[in-house]
């Protein structure tokens, strides 16, 4: 198994240069930074034009995309001081994408466990009597509540809540103009975005979680565990759950990768400065070295999470060998 | 068993015909088709879902009929003199916006624009997505394997990062904006969804047509001579039928939250003065919960969280008469 993880953790830096390149290209095209530097200077000299097309790497042609694409990927290797600063601005990079890591980290941490330790625990409770009251209420709440996209739960959450009866501050961090380290202050302003993300994630998982247990509950093995007159609940915890997470350990370790690339929507609403708002910012100029690391980051995280889900996989379910 | 499996990547090879043949039997002699049809009405979620479906469907596309105002006409109201953000009343039934705009009769305009870029771009989608499906679940080897990994990559992604980078690349690329139009057309947006959402569908299809490509009547058909053609069109994607219509009812709620999630960060479209859409009326609803103007958030957002509500309602109804036990290509 050690084996397998260190042969899919080497197989990251392929499958890394090849989507940074396939996106720095995307993006060469699609912005078209040269162009949108002309048009925003138009009395630019060619001397000028030049310079900055040398400074960025922003060569023209197919082979450009190369040149320019090697030279990037050389200063990153070498480490965050030298990263290429961004085009708009000549700002450094690493410090932005960091402060916005650890906001998203704090902002997607909360609500992922949050919304996975409340989720499974409504479906287990849902699924131990399938059909009954408490079943319907959670797979009725759950169906709608999912259905809500987060921009629509966002704006109502914050109409209701920061708008009309003042509670909670309306988005940000911090409130403007404020220093240094509050916990206060900074849970308050995390509860209106860590609620919408929850709510998503408890609606899912609660559907997830209730329909596996409900699937493995027709099996053989647990009417023989039930058979040999142990508890109802160990019969459910020790031979129902542990069988019922396989395919959900799936899919939590798909979204907890995704999750990292910022919650693009909820930090949007809430003027949140995380990886979502470093990301919009960044497109809406077609800055790539702002881009590039910040795509390094959710590749890798995709990745990594994906093989914990995998690892995992084997550790409940023994038949399964990775070798 | 009327609950939902919905994501489940373990079921996909599970036995699919058995609970069918069992059913056939007790019930003397009906098609399954027959069957099919049966059991969605019988789904209740799913009937009153296809009546309001089918409600809404009939206002929208007579619209010049039901809109009781032009897509940008004001509303005159002479007596008091102004008609911005006027509240719900019997002049304007779901109230004004802020150019003094029916909100009742733009929602009409709006989601008559939002199904049809749906349901276009969930149809596109799927017919690429069955195609390609089809094509590398039948061959396999190392077609099948490019594929496959090129949507994975693709489903793990944060789906918003990848839609505003495709975006952004269709949108850059000159010869492509002859046939797909401009970034902000209504046009641009279908492509972009059908070249999004293929992918979820395409891999739904293949590990449905790996499951079928094993058995007996594949084989007998293949022994009697018919090409891989014959035997996806006349065998294969019949058999599948079920699968492909619960992906097609997702794919059209997805490509109409994808619309609303664009315009919310002003990369909806921009269509003019001539169109406005569901997530033009979303966007504009953040700025109404600002101000304190209800009805500017209430009926746009509950109409789209209706859709969804409805939408999801048809898709599960459609998995549960088909086959209760599915996978789903997610469509997020």
């Amino acid at each position: 198994m050690l084996r397998y993880a260190l042969k899919r953790i080497l197989w990251i830096v392929p499958i890394l240069i090849v989507i940074t390149f396939v996106v720095y290209v995307a993006v060469r095209i699609g912005w078209n930074p040269v162009a949108s530097y002309k048009r925003a200077n138009p009395r630019a000299s060619r001397e000028k034009i030049q310079q900055y097309i040398e400074v960025n790497g922003l060569y023209p042609g197919f082979s450009g995309y190369f040149r320019g694409y090697r030279e990037w990927l050389w200063s990153f290797v070498q480490g965050p001081d030298n990263w290429p600063r961004s085009i708009k601005g000549r700002a450094l990079v690493y410090p932005q994408l960091r402060y916005a890591f650890f906001n998203t980290l704090r902002l997607a941490g909360i609500s992922a466990v949050l919304g996975i330790v409340f989720g499974m625990a409504l479906g287990i409770l849902a699924a131990r009597k399938p059909g009954g009251a408490f079943d319907s209420l959670v797979n009725a709440g759950a169906f709608f509540l999912g259905a809500i996209p987060p921009f629509v739960s966002g704006v109502v959450l914050q109409l209701i809540f920061a708008v009309n009866l003042k509670w909670l501050p309306t988005g940000g961090v911090y409130p403007p103009g404020h220093q240094g380290f509050d916990l206060v202050l900074m849970v308050k302003h995390l509860i209106l975005p860590v609620s919408v993300v929850a709510i998503q994630t408890i609606a899912t998982y609660s559907r997830y979680m209730r329909a596996s247990l409900i699937e493995v509950s027709t099996s053989d093995y647990m009417r023989t565990a039930r058979s040999k007159g142990i508890s109802e609940s160990s019969v459910i915890m020790r031979h129902g759950v542990r069988n019922a997470l396989i395919p959900v350990v799936t899919i939590a370790g798909i979204d907890l990768g995704a999750l990292l690339g910022g919650l693009i929507i909820t930090e949007n609403i809430f003027n949140y400065p995380g990886m979502g708002a470093y990301f919009i910012k960044a497109s809406t100029t077609g800055d790539f070295p702002l881009l590039m690391p910040y795509l390094v980051i959710i590749v890798i995280a995709v990745l990594i999470f994906n093989l914990i889900a995998d690892l995992l996989y084997a550790v409940l379910d023994p038949r399964i060998r990775l070798d | 068993m009327p609950y939902s499996t919905r994501g489940f990547a373990l079921t996909e090879t599970a036995n699919t015909y058995s609970i069918d043949v069992v059913e056939g039997l007790d019930s003397s002699m009906i098609s399954p088709r027959r069957m099919a049809w049966r059991r969605y009405w019988h789904h209740r979620g799913a009937a009153v879902s296809t009546v309001v479906m089918a409600f809404i469907g009939i206002v929208v596309i007579l619209a010049p009929l039901t809109a009781r105002y032009g897509i940008n006409e004001q509303v005159l109201e002479i007596r008091e003199g102004n008609n911005i953000y006027l509240s719900p009343r019997s002049i304007a039934w779901f109230g004004t916006d802020d150019i003094g705009r029916d909100m009742y009769s733009r929602l009409i305009w709006g989601v008559r624009t939002s199904l049809f870029i749906g349901a276009v771009a969930a149809v596109l989608s799927v017919v690429i997505g069955t195609t390609v499906g089809a094509i590398s679940g039948l061959k396999g080897g190392r077609l099948d394997d490019v594929v496959m990994r090129v949507t994975d990559i693709f489903l793990a992604f944060p789906f918003l990062i990848s839609l505003i980078l495709l975006r952004e690349f269709m949108g850059g690329v000159p010869w492509l904006t002859g046939i797909i139009g401009e970034k902000s057309s209504i046009r641009f947006l279908i492509f972009l969804f059908a070249f999004f959402g293929w992918m979820g569908v395409a891999r739904l299809v293949r590990g449905q047509v790996m499951a079928l490509k094993e058995r007996e009547f594949i084989e007998a058909s293949r022994a009697a001579g018919a090409s891989n053609r014959r035997i996806i069109l006349r065998h294969l994607l019949p058999n599948s039928v079920g699968p492909i219509l619960v992906a097609l009812s997702l794919s059209v709620i997805g490509a109409i939250v994808a619309e609303s999630t664009l315009s919310f960060f002003g990369l909806g479209p921009q269509a003019g003065e001539e169109s406005t859409s569901l997530g033009r009326l979303v966007e504009l609803s953040q700025q109404g919960a600002k101000q304190g103007n209800w009805w500017l958030v209430v009926f746009p957002c509950g109409f789209l969280v209706l859709l969804a509500v409805c939408i999801n309602f048809i898709g599960d109804g459609l998995r549960d008469a088909f086959d209760p036990k599915l996978e789903t290509g997610s469509s997020r």
